[in-house]
């Protein structure tokens, strides 16, 4: 694009943009310059943009918490398995369902859509997996989110937009199966909604904290956003700071400095993923866009 | 579209027993799309149907010794306990309160944000903009509240800071109910809005760049142009997100609500997901609580219909 007449619309325009992006980063800038600042500092306001008189003491007993390794640990696992879980799952029903040859297709696809806006609630989705056992395991995190319906019809309408049909026909005329067709000729095309599709659910799981809220009680099992809502919200820090050297003061100094430092670490992953899941997941927004 | 048997129907075969013996016909020769799907429609019986059947109990008396299907009838017992309950107005006002306040607020701007983003001539700022409004989508609720919860700290918090910097008397935002609602819709409007004008953005590209050279050679301004013409270009997606904002209108998310919530403020923070949760999941009240999810579903499912039917009337886009 040239740029060769600035308008005032241009400037206005300009001006209103970055005056909305400096809004949306200013919390960010500033959680993140907190965490390595000295929390008296912070606290009293003389940090107010970039980092004042650096320390990684939030950092250190962050990291010497038994709490948030176990969380982090639990985190990394659930998300693993249940990302596994979901893409393998979508993409058992997303292919059948893009396929014209798969009879039955329609009643499938109608009873699992009504799902989006119809569902027994909480309660008795509660008692079945309470029935089921899965209470207190972390099956009960993975199996009741085992596929979600919406990233079934961005797969389903991947498929029937970017697989060319006569390359199916063809296989299936050359006798291959409907397995090999999905092996050796769909999944190797579908490369970029599978990274999608891996990243819309991993990052579902990361964040999650509701399924962990009703189904666990044994903190062994807890993922790290039930150990942070403890520590940002509910503010349970006792163990968290050196009690030994506390006058009260020094105790509200160190919870400070733990709050910006947890923050950061549990976004870590996704911070360093930032680009990649901005690339992927507005591809997936804009195909689910389609659909509609 | 499907291959119809057309040869077969018009040797006068009955409707019925072609369409089954066409069935069994596909089944066997694709048996694998069926075992592919078996797990996923297992998933969906599981976990999404046995809990609608299970939903009986919100008219019974749920005994646990008894099950779900032993368990008496007492008909519409805990529907009326409800409705007559202190509580139901309360959760009606809270939660239609927020979904309008959201709706008025965080509906229009991801609109205004996209039709601005899509005027940037600078294809680097653009991508700037879009890099940092998206962002805060990826912070997770608990995230998102801890940081409201720092930030609005009547002692600590740099927004009270700045309000006394300014001769102000700090506010206590997380206690004070009259504030909630403001800090539930403008925290989300906060994470979301960059997040929710890709939608727009994405329709605003399919616009035909003819309609612009046209109204540029008639001497229509800018503004004018996106009045006329980006506007009215991105109003079926509009029509469709209203109707689904407006199908959702009962219903508030439960994960953020939850969060915010605290002892002084649950008098306007009280909403249907976070009443079921207390009284079901925490007080066991299981029959109850499911009769109070069950109303707050069939409310929503009922409106949904109702705005999709509306809109489909006025010969706009409509769901289905």
């Amino acid at each position: 694009m040239r740029i060769r007449n600035v308008s005032l619309f241009d400037v206005v325009n300009g001006v209103i943009l970055v005056l909305v992006c400096a809004v949306v980063v200013y919390p960010l800038i500033f959680v993140l310059s907190a965490s390595i600042s000295n929390p008296s500092a912070v606290l009293s306001g003389n940090m107010w943009l970039w980092p004042v008189d650096i320390t990684f003491y939030g950092y250190e007993r962050v990291f010497s918490n038994s709490d948030i390794l176990t969380g982090y640990t639990n985190t990394m696992i659930y998300t693993t398995v249940g990302t596994a879980v979901n893409v393998v799952m979508t993409v058992m029903a997303a292919y059948p369902l893009s396929l014209p040859s798969f009879k039955g297709r329609n009643v499938i696809m109608a009873a699992i859509v009504f799902t989006m806006f119809f569902s027994g609630g909480l309660i008795p989705t509660y008692m079945v997996v309470r029935d089921l056992g899965l209470t207190n395991t972390m099956w009960a995190l993975i199996l009741p989110n085992a596929v979600s319906v919406y990233n079934i019809l961005v797969m389903r309408t991947y498929y029937q937009s970017s697989i060319p049909g006569e390359i199916l026909e063809a296989a299936a005329i050359d006798g291959s199966s409907d397995f090999r067709t999905l092996t050796k000729i769909v999944l190797p095309l579908s490369g970029p909604i599978l990274a999608v599709m891996v990243l819309f659910y991993a990052v579902g799981h990361w964040n999650a904290y509701f399924s962990a809220l009703i189904y666990l009680t044994d903190r062994e099992l807890y993922p790290l956003q039930l150990f942070m809502r403890e520590i940002l919200i509910q503010g349970q820090m006792e163990e968290m700071v050196n009690a030994a050297d506390s006058s009260h003061n020094q105790t509200l100094l160190n919870e400070e400095a733990v709050k910006y430092a947890i923050i950061v670490v549990a976004n870590l992953p996704i911070l360093l993923l930032y680009p990649l899941l901005q690339k992927y997941f507005v591809k997936g927004v804009m195909i689910g866009a389609i659909k509609g | 579209m499907e291959q119809t048997n057309l040869p077969l129907r018009r040797r006068g075969l009955p409707r019925g027993s072609l369409v089954f013996g066409g069935f069994l016909k596909a089944v066997k020769s694709h048996w694998q799309l069926y075992l592919l799907i078996a797990p996923v429609l297992v998933y969906f019986i599981v976990f999404q149907y046995l809990p609608m059947y299970g939903v009986q109990i919100a008219f019974k008396d749920f005994i646990g010794s008894r099950g779900i299907w032993g368990s008496p009838w007492v008909d519409w017992k805990h529907f009326e306990r409800f409705f007559e309950s202190f509580f139901f107005e309360r959760l009606l006002w809270n939660t239609i309160s927020i979904s309008f306040y959201e709706l008025a607020v965080g509906f229009p701007i991801p609109i205004l944000l996209a039709l601005l983003v899509n005027e940037v001539r600078s294809n680097r700022f653009k991508r700037f903009v879009q890099t940092v409004t998206y962002a805060p989508h990826f912070l997770s609720t608990v995230v998102l509240v801890g940081m409201i919860i720092i930030f609005l700290s009547p002692a600590t918090g740099f927004v009270n800071k700045f309000i006394t910097l300014f001769g102000g008397e700090p506010i206590y935002f997380m206690t004070e109910p009259g504030w909630f609602k403001s800090i539930y819709i403008f925290s989300g409007v906060w994470q979301q809005m960059g997040w929710s004008s890709i939608i727009y953005l994405a329709a605003l590209t399919g616009i035909d760049p003819h309609l612009h050279e046209a109204a540029r050679v008639d001497g229509a301004s800018r503004l004018r142009r996106i009045w006329h013409i980006n506007l009215p270009g991105i109003r079926p997606t509009i029509m469709i997100l209203l109707i689904l904002n407006i199908g959702s209108l009962m219903s508030v998310g439960f994960e953020k609500v939850y969060l915010l919530q605290n002892s002084l403020n649950r008098e306007v923070s009280d909403v249907f997901s976070t009443y079921v949760y207390r009284s079901g999941i925490l007080g066991s009240q299981y029959s109850f609580s499911a009769a109070v999810g069950l109303f707050n579903s069939i409310v929503n499912f009922i409106l949904l219909l109702t705005v999709n039917r509306i809109v489909r009337k006025l010969n706009q886009a409509s769901l289905w």
